[in-house]
């Protein structure tokens, strides 16, 4: 079958998809867009986690003809659509650039998930309007994205640092 | 499929918390600094290219069937009905394996393909090449396998121990008589020191000792569970040979079992390293390699294979489980007298690394005691349960939970603190281990234990803004628990880990570093084969090369076998080992540059060589200041030097005794965990799992904590919930939604404290950093439980079982 919808504000299409395929295969596979990664393809761990209109969803458990005709966003469109990154021409969005200052990505493979999901936290948050997330509630809104490296630590601490820059680019009304 | 961009020379203030003792200032970028690592922006950005990312207009998808029983004969294999579906390219059976039948790491026991019989459930029969993973699926179950069913033999003790037990490998495998190696168990160590080695017994020590405790402890089945599953690309060459795109912890091992089994020479098996998700050990086994080679060859077209979550967990090696029997005797002030263990080691269906294991279990089996009389058993064995290897703190971090569990029991004996009773027996520089050898670094423990003891204690429950909050509580935001019979335990763990290779393996690292000058600056290449798997290791090579040359343009060429082994990224090593080669290969560069600095006439043919330095992209002379932009030196030309360093050797255990300076380092953190446990329901939340490890040199502070943390971590698994479940040879919980590994909300807040006392043997005086905390953290986490509960604790991973209910 034919699967069309909006990747990173681009219509894409593809073809011959075999309908057992999941949104995750049809990224990776057909779309060049590997970005989201295969970690369990079991919905347990978060590394494909992309937005579908807007929703954080695991790309594995979403069957891609279900995706026909809506709106998905991946890692690779983070910087270009969401999150006041720290320079106008930067190929990375806040969120991303702190995870790498932070020392938050060791071998990466959850990395891609996280800052998706970590963006998603910044956006229900300072990017509303709201106050920063405290510590507890980044860990609740991490809590389905694993990461075998770090011990959580540093990533906290990035999505702390995200939060504050984002939090200071709204009150200067600098955020997109 | 480039992975490894240059590398970008900024410094940061080093965010390392707590004391770094003799930290010497250095150039931003260079060593001791923590600039971001090379890689980050792409694998932040979804661009880094992963082994699993690999992807070719005509490839093919490989895929495996594995077999359904834990011990079966073959009687037969009919892949006729597999072929016959449309878009299937090949079938292939052992039949079709080109070469030698046979891998393995230390012992070549392993089919690449079954034949005969298979020893684990899970064991790969058959592979096949389709042009989609559903079609693959839907070949697989077309093959028909006729299987004999035999029982399997599950128990390792039985295994190893029962005469009548029948033989895993009933065919004999390659003999290793310096292991003791008979029946069903592959390495025997002995240890025998004092009292022990005279052929006293247990009793004679016994009656001479004040407080004496026993237990058995058991350690379960741990999974590496790195992200990235088990993943590459082999493309076929014109040549006849194979290019293969691959994860692994070593690329020159994978190389030199690989080429074999395809009946090629080892340089037509050309690899690249691709993006590692993680290794921990499970990568250091071949998984797919020769499967994807054989049927890239086979069918003349690119061929990808991508394991999913369950695949994973039968295509690698896991943590050995662990049976153990310890006594330990001491006098009335808590002065070990003597010690005696036995150590059995599942090592399942074929032997891996567990020889190698059982060596590090059987020398480093007491810890990090002085003991004068020693009695060590442990014993690696062969069953039909999975196959067991490397996973981070081989061998040590079972004994670990082991000796530190006695040495709580032993404090509760004589109504000590459990510091105080690790501290009295504590080694330190000068001290031997079980094994004879003089440790001859700084070992300071003693030192160690105090400072995690003063570590400021997190909140008690009263304390907090809102105790009933349910995020503060054990079972968290599900609401399981209102806290009524919440208790809070605290407990200590000390580990003791060697670092590098041991037993004598020549073990060494290459490195080539090429200098010259691209757009009027100085730039340095840095080229090896060392596997970076998510440690840093990418970073610290850039570093290197950064303080020694004096240039902020380095950049780190892919892994690749066109360079001399790096030997494996694995044992806590890199940084040791190719950190030493890349140092060694800059030095050699750095001679030649002075050589034409003299050649140039920027200085007499006789200067001495000690006055000249590299610094921020010129050559420097203590004596007379700048003399030449590096640049201007180096011309048009560049000056490359390839170099191998090796650690000091090391000996062999002898067969009988254990004696034997086996060790390169000596590791050591030591951890205090501070737990909340429901004993009502069973139920564990770390508060806090604070450490202080002795690192030698901080190379890169940031990198350092993210190694100290994710190892801590993993230890916290261990002790808490991850355990792969075995019955009968069967895993009944190879998914993520059943082996469960920390999240966010499990683990805790981690206060950590880097010392740097130099080991004047090493390159920088640096310590390998990352087995260590994997360690200590399982034991501190344990003893904090049992310390909450009053329960024994024999086991881990601790189950809700073993602690609901105290006091009813």
């Amino acid at each position: 079958m034919r699967v069309a919808f909006t990747v990173n504000g681009e219509d894409m299409a593809a073809e011959d998809v075999w309908p057992g395929e999941s949104l995750l295969y049809v990224l990776r596979e057909r779309l060049g867009l590997p970005g989201s990664k295969n970690a369990c393809e079991q919905g347990e761990c978060g590394s494909c986690t992309v937005y579908l209109d807007g929703v954080t969803v695991c790309a594995c458990m979403v069957a891609a003809g279900q995706a026909a005709g809506r709106a998905v966003r991946t890692v690779e469109g983070l910087a270009a659509s969401g999150g006041a990154g720290p320079a106008p021409d930067s190929r990375l969005s806040s969120v991303q650039e702190a995870f790498v200052e932070a020392g938050a990505v060791q071998c990466g493979f959850c990395t891609p998930g996280l800052v998706v999901q970590a963006d998603d936290l910044l956006a229900r948050t300072v990017r509303a309007g709201g106050p920063a997330p405290g510590d507890a509630e980044i860990r609740e809104a991490l809590a389905g994205n694993l990461c075998r490296c770090t011990g959580y630590e540093k990533i906290i601490e990035a999505v702390r640092t995200a939060a504050e820059h984002e939090e200071r680019a709204v009150r200067r009304g600098g955020a997109r | 499929m480039s992975q490894t961009p240059a590398a970008r020379a900024r410094g940061d203030a080093g965010s390392a918390a707590g004391t770094r003792a003799g930290l010497s200032s250095t150039a931003r970028g260079g060593v001791g600094t923590s600039p971001p690592r090379p890689d980050g922006a792409l694998k932040a950005a979804g661009e880094f290219a992963f082994s699993s990312d690999m992807w070719m207009e005509d490839m093919l998808w490989g895929m495996t069937l594995r077999s359904p029983h834990p011990h079966a004969l073959i009687r037969a294999i009919d892949t006729a009905e597999a072929l016959a579906v449309p878009g299937v390219h090949a079938v292939l059976t052992h039949e079709d394996v080109p070469g030698e039948k046979r891998y393995g790491l230390e012992t070549r026991d392993q089919p690449v393909l079954a034949f005969g019989k298979v020893r684990y459930k899970g064991e790969p029969v058959a592979v096949v090449a389709a042009d989609h993973p559903e079609t693959a699926r839907r070949a697989l179950a077309r093959v028909r396998v006729d299987y004999e069913v035999l029982e399997p033999i599950a128990d390792a003790r039985r295994a190893a121990f029962d005469p009548d037990c029948p033989l895993v490998h009933e065919e004999g495998v390659p003999a290793h008589p310096e292991y003791n190696q008979r029946g069903n168990i592959v390495r025997h160590q002995p240890v025998r020191t004092g009292a022990f080695a005279e052929g006293a017994d247990a009793a004679d020590l016994r009656a001479r000792a004040a407080a004496v405790v026993r237990g058995e402890y058991r350690v379960g089945m741990q999974d590496q569970a790195f992200l990235g599953p088990e993943s590459g690309l082999a493309v076929p060459a014109p040549d006849g040979g194979v290019d293969l795109y691959i994860a692994t912890q070593w690329l020159h091992v994978d190389q030199s079992q690989i080429a074999p089994c395809l009946g090629l020479e080892q340089e037509r098996v050309r690899m690249t390293l691709a993006g590692v998700g993680g290794a921990f050990g499970a990568r250091e086994d071949l998984s797919m390699q020769i499967h994807a080679c054989m049927l890239a060859l086979r069918t003349g077209r690119p061929v990808k294979f991508v394991y999913n979550r369950e695949e994973s967990f039968f295509g690698h090696v896991h943590r050995h489980p662990a049976a153990m029997r310890f006594e330990h005797g001491a006098d009335a002030d808590g002065r070990l007298l003597y010690a005696t263990l036995e150590i059995v080691l599942d090592g399942g269906a074929y032997a891996s690394t567990t020889a190698a294991v059982v060596g590090v279990a059987s020398s480093l089996g007491v810890g990090p005691y002085e003991i004068p009389h020693v009695s060590v058993d442990a014993y690696g064995v062969y069953t039909t349960n999975p196959p067991c290897g490397a996973m981070r703190g081989f061998g040590a971090v079972q004994a670990c939970f082991g000796y530190e569990s006695q040495m709580d029991r032993l404090a509760a004996k004589l109504g000590m603190h459990p510091v105080e009773l690790r501290r009295r027996n504590a080694l330190a520089q000068g001290s031997r281990v079980a094994t004879g050898q003089r440790i001859d670094m700084p070992l300071p423990m003693a030192e160690m234990l105090e400072r995690v003891r003063a570590m400021p204690m997190p909140a008690r429950r009263g304390e907090l803004a809102d105790p009933a909050d349910p995020r503060t509580l054990p079972g968290g935001l599900a609401n399981t628990s209102r806290g009524e019979r919440v208790v809070r335990g605290v407990g200590y763990g000390v580990g003791l880990k060697n670092l590098c290779f041991s037993e004598s393996f020549d073990d060494y690292s290459t490195a080539r570093v090429r200098l010259e000058a691209i757009g009027g600056e100085p730039a340095a290449l840095v080229h090896t084969a060392a596997a970076e798997v998510g440690q840093g290791l990418v970073t610290l090579q850039g570093q290197i090369a950064h303080t020694e040359l004096g240039v902020e343009r380095v950049t780190v060429h892919p892994a690749d076998t066109s360079v001399g082994s790096a030997g494996s990224s694995s044992a806590s090593r890199q940084s040791y080992v190719t950190g030493g080669a890349v140092k060694a290969a800059c030095e050699a560069v750095r001679e030649r540059v002075f050589a034409l600095v003299r050649e140039r006439g920027l200085v007499a043919p006789d200067h001495p060589a000690g006055d000249l330095a590299l610094e921020g992209g010129k050559v420097v002379s203590a004596a007379r200041g700048v003399l030449a932009p590096l640049a201007e030196v180096l011309g048009t030309g560049a000056v490359e030097e390839t170099r191998v360093f090796r650690h000091r050797p090391t000996r062999a255990l002898d067969p009988t005794t254990g004696q034997g300076d086996s060790h390169v380092q000596f590791g050591m953190c030591v951890h205090r965990a501070v737990v909340d446990v429901d004993v009502e329901l069973g139920l564990v939340k770390v508060v806090a799992l604070d450490a202080v490890q002795d690192v030698g040199r901080a190379m890169h502070p940031r990198q350092l904590l993210g190694q100290i943390q994710g190892g801590s971590a993993q230890g916290l698994g261990l002790a808490l919930m991850e355990e792969v479940q075995v019955a009968d040879g069967v895993i009944r919980n190879p998914s993520f939604t059943d082996y469960l590994i920390p999240t966010i909300l499990d683990t805790p807040p981690m206060r950590i404290e880097v010392l740097e006392h130099a080991d004047p043997h090493a390159p920088y005086g640096l310590r390998g950093a990352g087995e260590p905390p994997t360690l200590s953290s399982t034991p501190a986490i344990v003893a904090a439980v049992r310390d909450a509960t009053g329960r024994p604790l024999t086991r881990a991973p601790v189950r809700p079982e073993d602690i609901a209910g105290v006091g009813d």
